[in-house]
C-alpha cells in the first residue's frame, strides 16, 4: 500500500468530497434493475433517467441528500432475492426501486414491504399487486402492465381495423398481453399464436399470418424477440399488407434503431413520447440527450419521473421516509411533481391513471425513423384491477 | 397445399441455417474432442463484426469478409490462449472454461458496441420477395441462405474427402498420436482447424444478422439448438450434422406451424393453442430423445463421439 501513495490520493479526495455535505445521514435508495443480458438497455435507461434527476439537483432529491445503490439482477429472480436481502438488511435502504421485469417484481416488492420499506416500481407492474393484493407501501409509476395491450386494442379500434391476428410468446406476460388486447378490441380475432420464449426464427408464424389474411397484426414480443420477428416480417413484405399495431414495448426507440426503415409505418400506443409538448418533457429530452449522448427511451422517462416523484415526497416530509411513513406515503400518493407525461395522478390502487397516445414510426428530420405522436387515444385510462383494491 | 409447401420450405431453410451454425461445432469436436460452448460467441462476433463493417464500408460483401476475418482471428486467439490447454482435460473442464469465454465475450461486445442491438439489414439486392412455382411468395434472403448452406456443405465435402488437409483432419480425428509421429505439426493443424471452425461460425452469424437481433447473448440461443443437431447427427460427423439440421429444422417449423391446428380437431381451440405451443416448443428435444433411444451415438456415429 505504501509504495503507491499517489493512487490513493484521488480516492481520499473523493471520500472527503462525499463526506463533507453529509451533515445529516442521506436517505438510502436501493435500485435493483436489469443491466446485463440483451434487455440490459431497459435498466440502463431507468438508472440514467433517475441519475439525471439527481444530477439536476446536485446529487439531492427534494432538497434531501440521497444515496442511490444500483445493482444488476441479470434477469434472474434468485439473484434479485440475494440483492434485495443485502440492500434491506445490511445497507438498510428505506426505498426500493428499479425493477424492470414482472418475474422479478414478486421477489423484490414483498421483501421490501415486509422489512418496513416502500417499493416504487419504475416499470414492471403485474396484475398481482394491482387488485386484491394491492398494498399501501407499493407504488407503480409507469403503468399497470395490461394497460399497454388494452390501449393497443383501443388504438386498433380508432384506426378502424375489423379483424386482427395475435402473436405473443408462450408465458404469463404473453398471455396477459393477448387478454389485454382482446378486452378492448372490437373486431374479429382471426387467430392467436403462442411462440417459444426466446425464439429466433419466425418463418412458420409469418406464413400462417399471411394465410390467415387479417386486416392487422398485434404482437407483444419484447426485446430481442421483437427485433427478430420484425426483421423477418418486414422481409416477407407484410409491413404494408398486414400492418402492425402494438404497444410501446414492441417499438421503443432502441428497437427502431436496430431495425431501421423496416419500422416505418408501425403503430404503437404509449404513455410517453419524446415529442410530447410540455416544458418538463422538453427540458428532460434536451438534458438527457446532452448528458448521455443518446435520445431517451420511455424507460428513461420512467426512471426520471420515479426520481422526481420521490423528490416531491422528500420535500414534503423534510427528508423523512420511514421515520414519518404516513406523511411520506400521503405525499407520494399526491403525486405533486411536473411529470414529463404532462400530468400525473395515482388511482386508488397506487397505479397511475395515464393519458395514452397513438404513435406511428415515420422518417424524422435527419431521415432516421422515429416515433411521432399522432393523437391522444385513451385519456385518463384506468386499469381493470383498481376496483378490486381495498385502498381508498 | 401452398401453405404446407411453404412451411416445408421454411423448415428446410431453417435446417440449412442450423447446419451453418453446427458445422464448425461438430468439426471441432470430431477432430479435437473439445466441447466448445463458446461457439455461440464466435457466431456473435461474426454478426457484430459484419454489421459494424457493413455500416462503415457501405457494402455487404466487404462487411461479410471483415466479419469472417474477425471471427477467424478470434477463433485462432481463443485456441492459442485457452483451448490448446484443454485437449487433454475432461469434458467438464472444457465446459467450464469455454463457458467462461462466453461470459467474457458477451461483456467484451457490450464494452465495444454498447447494449443497443446493432442495425443490420439485408442489402437491397437480397431484399424483397419472389414468387416461386406454386404461388409461394418467398423472401429472397432466405433463398440466399439456402444457397450459401448448400455451397458450404459441398465445400466441406470436397475439403474433407479430396484434399490433403482433409485427409489429415480425418486421420487426426481417429489417430491423433500416429499423425503426430508421422511428422505432422498437430498443434498448428489444431489452430488452423479451430480458426476454420470459427470462420464457419462467423459465416452463420453474418447470415443470421439480417434475420435476427444482433445483440449480446444471441449466440447462446442458437447454440442450444445446434447442440441438439450435433447430438442427433452423431458427435463429430459432418453428414450427420447436415441430416440432423434438416430434420430439426423441419420438425421444429412444421410442429410450430401445424400442431395447434391438429390439436383443434380433438380439443377446445383456446386450449389447443396453448398446448400446441407448449408441445411444439419441446418437439426437437422429444425428437432428440427418440433418436437417442434407437441410436445412442446419433444417426452417424463417429469414433470421437463414442468416448
Amino acid at each position: 500500500m505504501t509504495r503507491r501513495p499517489l493512487l490513493l490520493l484521488p480516492a481520499a479526495a473523493l471520500a472527503l468530497a462525499c463526506a463533507l455535505p453529509a451533515a445529516a445521514e442521506p436517505v438510502k435508495i436501493g435500485m435493483i434493475t436489469t443491466l446485463s443480458t440483451g434487455a440490459g438497455y431497459l435498466g440502463e435507461d431507468v438508472r440514467d433517467g433517475f441519475l439525471l434527476a439527481m444530477k439536476e439537483e446536485g446529487g439531492r432529491l427534494g432538497g434531501t441528500d440521497v444515496e442511490l445503490i444500483v445493482e444488476d439482477d441479470g434477469l434472474n429472480p434468485g439473484t434479485a432475492k440475494q440483492l434485495a436481502d443485502r440492500l434491506l438488511e445490511q445497507e438498510k435502504v428505506e426505498l426500493m426501486t428499479g425493477v424492470i421485469f414482472s418475474n422479478i417484481a414478486p421477489v423484490v416488492a414483498p421483501l421490501t414491504i415486509r422489512s418496513g420499506g416502500i417499493y416504487i416500481s419504475p416499470n414492471a407492474a403485474p396484475s398481482t399487486f394491482a387488485g386484491k393484493n394491492c398494498d399501501q407501501d407499493y407504488f407503480a409509476v409507469a403503468w399497470q402492465n395490461d394497460s399497454l395491450h388494452e390501449t393497443a386494442g383501443i388504438y386498433a379500434n380508432e384506426l378502424g381495423y375489423k379483424s386482427a391476428y395475435l402473436i405473443a410468446p408462450n408465458y404469463q406476460a404473453g398471455k396477459d398481453s393477448i387478454a389485454g388486447f382482446k378486452r378492448y378490441f372490437k373486431g374479429e380475432i382471426k387467430g392467436e399464436l403462442f411462440t417459444k420464449l426466446g425464439q429466433t426464427d419466425y418463418a412458420a408464424e409469418i406464413a400462417k399470418l399471411r394465410a390467415a389474411d387479417p386486416e392487422m397484426l398485434f404482437t407483444f414480443l419484447p426485446g430481442g424477440m421483437g427485433i427478430n420477428f420484425l426483421k423477418q416480417y418486414s422481409q416477407a413484405g407484410l409491413t404494408d399488407q398486414i400492418p402492425l399495431v402494438g404497444s410501446i414495448a414492441t417499438m421503443d426507440p432502441r428497437i427502431i434503431a436496430a431495425i431501421g426503415d423496416a419500422a416505418l409505418g408501425v403503430r404503437s400506443s404509449s404513455h410517453w413520447n419524446a415529442d410530447l409538448d410540455n416544458p418538463a418533457n422538453k427540458a428532460f429530452v434536451a438534458n438527457f440527450t446532452e448528458t448521455y449522448g443518446r435520445p431517451p427511451t420511455p424507460y428513461a422517462s420512467q426512471g426520471y419521473d420515479t426520481a422526481r416523484l420521490i423528490a416531491s415526497a422528500l420535500k414534503a416530509t423534510g427528508g423523512k421516509v420511514v421515520a414519518d411513513k404516513d406523511a411520506f406515503r400521503a405525499a407520494l400518493r399526491a403525486g405533486k411533481f411536473d411529470s414529463v407525461r404532462g400530468s400525473f395522478a395515482f388511482n386508488n390502487n397506487q397505479h397511475p391513471i395515464n393519458d395514452w397516445y397513438g404513435l406511428v414510426v415515420e422518417k424524422g428530420a435527419d431521415g432516421a425513423p422515429v416515433n411521432r405522436t399522432v393523437k391522444m387515444i385513451a385519456p385518463g385510462h384506468e386499469d381493470a384491477y383498481a376496483a378490486e383494491c381495498a385502498l381508498q | 397445399m401452398t401453405l404446407v409447401l411453404e412451411q416445408v420450405l421454411n423448415g428446410l431453410q431453417f435446417g440449412v441455417f442450423l447446419f451453418l451454425v453446427s458445422a464448425g461445432l461438430t468439426l471441432i469436436f470430431g477432430v479435437m474432442g473439445v466441447i466448445n460452448l463458446a461457439h455461440g460467441s464466435l457466431v456473435m462476433v461474426g454478426a457484430f463484426a459484419t454489421a459494424a463493417a457493413t455500416q462503415a464500408l457501405g457494402s455487404f460483401l466487404l462487411g461479410l469478409l471483415a466479419g469472417l476475418a474477425a471471427a477467424g482471428l478470434t477463433g485462432a486467439v481463443m485456441e492459442l490462449l485457452v483451448i490448446r490447454r484443454l485437449y487433454r482435460r475432461d469434458h467438464l473442464r472444457q465446459v467450464v472454461a469455454t463457458f467462461g469465454i462466453v461470459l467474457f465475450a458477451n461483456e467484451m461486445v457490450v464494452m465495444i458496441w454498447g447494449r443497443t442491438p446493432l442495425f443490420f439489414n439485408a442489402p437491397d439486392w437480397l431484399g424483397g420477395s419472389v414468387e416461386l412455382a406454386g404461388g409461394i411468395v418467398y423472401p429472397v434472403y432466405r433463398l440466399f441462405i439456402i444457397a450459401v448452406g448448400i455451397a458450404v456443405a459441398a465445400l466441406l465435402y470436397l475439403l474433407v474427402t479430396h484434399t490433403r488437409v482433409g485427409m489429415l483432419i480425418r486421420a487426426g480425428s481417429t489417430h491423433r498420436e500416429t499423425v503426430a509421429s508421422l511428422g505432422v505439426d498437430i498443434a498448428a493443424l489444431s489452430t488452423l482447424l479451430f480458426a476454420f471452425g470459427a470462420v464457419l461460425a462467423g459465416l452463420a452469424g453474418a447470415m443470421a444478422g439480417p434475420l435476427v437481433s444482433v445483440e449480446t447473448g444471441m449466440g447462446e440461443r442458437l447454440l442450444i439448438l445446434s447442440f441438439v443437431v450435433i447430438v442427433i447427427g452423431g458427435l463429430g460427423s459432418l453428414p450427420g450434422a447436415l441430416t440432423a439440421a434438416l430434420l430439426v429444422g423441419l420438425f421444429d417449423t412444421l410442429g410450430r406451424a401445424f400442431l395447434p391446428d391438429l390439436l383443434k380437431l380433438v380439443m377446445d381451440p383456446a386450449e389447443a393453442d396453448t398446448t400446441g405451443g407448449a408441445i411444439s416448443s419441446m418437439s426437437v428435444y422429444l425428437l432428440m430423445a427418440a433418436v437417442l433411444v434407437v441410436r445412442p451415438s446419433g444417426l452417424f456415429p463417429t469414433a470421437a463421439g463414442r468416448h
